[in-house]
């Protein structure tokens, strides 16, 4: 019987399976950032242990970096005005001299948000199983790799064991057929399987995504695909190894070469569902009929598209799906039936995990040329997912076009995406982002978050209101 | 880890559904390196009316009344109900040791999102999914009178409802195992060193270049 890719990644990591079903998987990478790490490493200490494989391991500080260019002019961590932030980016320094744990510092060229830097570098490769103390580690599974987020206690686990205590998911694939029409990301893909599915529709999954518009994305789309997978609730995401594939990451740092890379290549070829192979679930959607999405509430798949309106209560089917609109309406500032382009926004935020790569750079760039951002636009962040991402987006000029245009461009790290640094969403204030999650207070006390590709994202900000990227002018 | 095996105490709700690791522990309490104090700062934003202010003291936030943890026919309670989809989000593990350190033992909900529900079983907190019928008899019997108090088995994988029916739940075995022995994950795994070894030397011998040194 054929076996699905996540069938195969499984058994090419099972080191040992129980009879109740719990099983232990071998980890080929474990990627490591600031703020889910200090306990684990301090757990081993506790314990006596110690890192079974050194070399498995990247670190690199993300989550609680200054985004303040001026800040990180400064020397080591000088610049993090926050003691206690400050604490925990040199407790990730220490933790990785004292247990010899290769890190990307700081003041480092290769610094971003780990799951930029992962595929940048060559970290992140096919076939492999990829840990992180964060959710968004779905993103690697865009490279035909098992990858998906895990808590401290197992962060602590991986360490000392390389190896993960879990169980196998089901198998869902996400068919997803025709061509994308212009001005449609993987953003709004990834947006609009979440509404038809719901964010707990893949719990206990791991999720395929497969078909032609999947088949024609870039490397950079299918991140973000697999990136917002955990947002359906599938701790995995996953495409495919195909020549895209190949071509990216011949050539990272980390990839093998020579010999190896002929190796690697020939096995990474098998790396994709046999025709035969049985999914628990499927679902088809066509490609051809999304149109660019916006959130309007507090979940990601509380969402629509640009040409439509907030819900009513009479599209609610019961009392929880009620109360869930209603609560959200009220978090949100907005009304029933509004229509999603009479939103005007105060904040736009372009970053995050999800789209801070260089494609992202050069969608929103292309949308904002010649405009400026609209009066009633308070505030725009461009957050560049890496040092790499920003070095390349200022050899093309677009960090010129973003701040001719009164936005700000700033040095690398996950920022307004989940706020714990100092770049906030003001109470009450309506931001554009082009991150993954909209909870309430996800990008500060009180902050209203509106998720968006970074052309709409873009278009928002010129405009001052929700806007197919389409429908601005083009300078 | 402590031990689960029976536990009885009182119910506290909180009627909504997808409640996010971000609502439970909102990220500005994620900056500690340690492993405790998150107790106070549990569900922060639906707890206090005023934002954190961490040069303000804890005495002088004010609390919001209206919302169930703060009520005081629900103090003390050790069982948290709540919807579907429980713990959606973030995979950070502050969310459970918040809910622990605040005294809450078991979660009752519906249904459970995968990250949440691993980190629980590594803190000795119980996720209990239970038919959305049951939790909501259970919200109603909360919201009237007195409140609930329940008795939880892990072992029998039983809940007695205030009425003395019994409602059967089920937990992964191995989980359960764990769970009522208080087992550490590392120790249990590192019995099977041989293996892991054995399969480490295979796997090197076939995919190499996954062994290569991190040069950076």
């Amino acid at each position: 019987m054929g076996r699905t890719l996540y069938d195969k990644l499984w058994d090419a990591h099972l080191v040992d399976q129980q009879d109740d079903g719990s099983a232990l998987i071998y980890i080929d990478r474990h990627l490591i950032h600031e703020v889910t790490s200090p306990q684990a490493f301090e757990g081993l200490r506790l314990a006596g242990r110690s890192p079974r494989r050194l070399n498995a391991n990247v670190a690199v500080p993300d989550h609680n970096v200054s985004t303040d260019p001026n800040e990180r002019a400064l020397e080591g961590y000088s610049g993090v005005a926050d003691a206690t932030s400050r604490v925990q980016l040199e407790t990730l320094n220490d933790n990785c001299n004292d247990f010899n744990i290769p890190l990307i510092d700081l003041a480092d060229q290769r610094q971003g948000i780990v799951h930029v830097m992962g595929p940048e570098q060559g970290a992140t490769l096919p076939g492999m199983t990829i840990v992180c103390g964060d959710s968004h580690t779905s993103t690697h599974g865009a490279f035909g790799a098992l990858a998906h987020g895990i808590g401290t206690s197992e962060v602590e686990h991986v360490l000392a064991t390389q190896c993960l205590l879990t169980k196998k998911m089901d198998n869902f694939r996400v068919v997803l057929d025709g061509e994308a029409q212009p001005g449609v990301t993987a953003k709004d893909l990834a947006l609009a399987v979440i509404g038809q599915i719901g964010t707990a529709g893949a719990t206990g999954c791991a999720l395929e995504f497969a078909g032609s518009a999947v088949r024609s994305l870039t490397m950079e789309g299918r991140m973000t695909l697999c990136n917002m997978a955990i947002e359906a609730g599938a701790r995995a995401g996953m495409v495919a190894v195909d020549q895209v594939t190949l071509d990216y990451v011949k050539s990272r740092p980390m990839a093998p070469t020579g010999e190896q890379w002929e190796m690697a290549e020939t096995y990474w070829r098998t790396l994709h569902s046999d025709a035969d192979a049985i999914f628990d679930r499927e679902l088809v959607i066509d490609a051809s009929a999304i149109e660019p999405q916006v959130t309007w509430g507090t979940s990601p798949e509380m969402v629509t598209s640009i040409r439509g309106t907030v819900p009513t209560m009479d599209d609610m089917h019961d009392e929880t799906g009620r109360k869930s609109l209603e609560r959200a309406l009220d978090y949100m500032g907005l009304q029933q039936g509004m229509k999603l382009s009479d939103i005007p926004v105060d904040m736009v935020f372009i970053g995050s995990c999800t789209n801070a790569r260089i494609e992202d750079m050069r969608a929103a760039a292309a949308v904002v040329r010649g405009h400026k951002k609209a009066d009633n636009v308070e505030r725009v962040l461009v957050v560049p997912g890496s040092g790499l991402v920003k070095a390349q987006a200022e050899a093309e000029g677009l960090d010129k076009v973003f701040t001719e245009a009164g936005m700000e461009w700033r040095a690398p790290g996950c920022s307004m995406c989940l706020a714990m640094n100092a770049d906030k969403v003001e109470p009450g204030k309506r931001c554009a982002s082009t991150s993954n999650r909209n909870f309430e207070g996800r990008q500060g006390f009180g902050g209203r978050t509106h998720l968006v590709s970074p052309a709409m994202a873009a278009a928002a900000a010129v405009t001052g209101r929700f806007t197919h990227p389409a429908h601005v002018e083009a300078l | 880890m402590e031990a689960f095996r029976v536990h009885s105490g009182l119910v506290v709700p909180l009627d909504r559904a997808n409640v996010d690791t971000d609502l439970i522990i909102p990220k500005q309490f994620l900056k500690s390196i340690k492993r405790t104090g998150f107790g106070p700062n549990l569900f922060d934003e639906l707890r206090y009316l005023d934002p954190f202010d961490e040069a303000a003291p804890r005495a002088t936030r004010q609390p919001n009344l209206e919302f169930s943890l703060n009520m005081p026919k629900y103090a003390g309670a050790s069982i948290l109900l709540s919807r579907e989809n429980f713990g959606c989000g973030s995979s950070r593990e502050h969310a459970v040791w918040a809910l622990v350190q605040f005294g809450i033992r078991c979660v009752i909900a519906p249904s459970f999102a995968d990250i949440f529900k691993n980190n629980a079983f590594k803190s000795g907190l119980l996720p209990v999914e239970l038919d959305e019928a049951v939790v909501d008899r259970l919200f109603q019997q909360s919201a009237d009178g007195e409140g609930v108090n329940l008795t939880i088995d892990l072992g029998s994988e039983q809940v007695t409802l205030p009425d003395g029916t019994q409602v059967d739940f089920s937990v992964d075995a191995f989980r359960r195992h764990c769970l009522l022995e208080g087992l550490d994950d590392i120790g249990i795994t590192l019995q099977r060193e041989d293996a892991i070894t054995a399969f480490e030397r295979n796997h090197q011998r076939t995919q190499p270049w996954l062994f290569n040194e991190v040069k950076l």
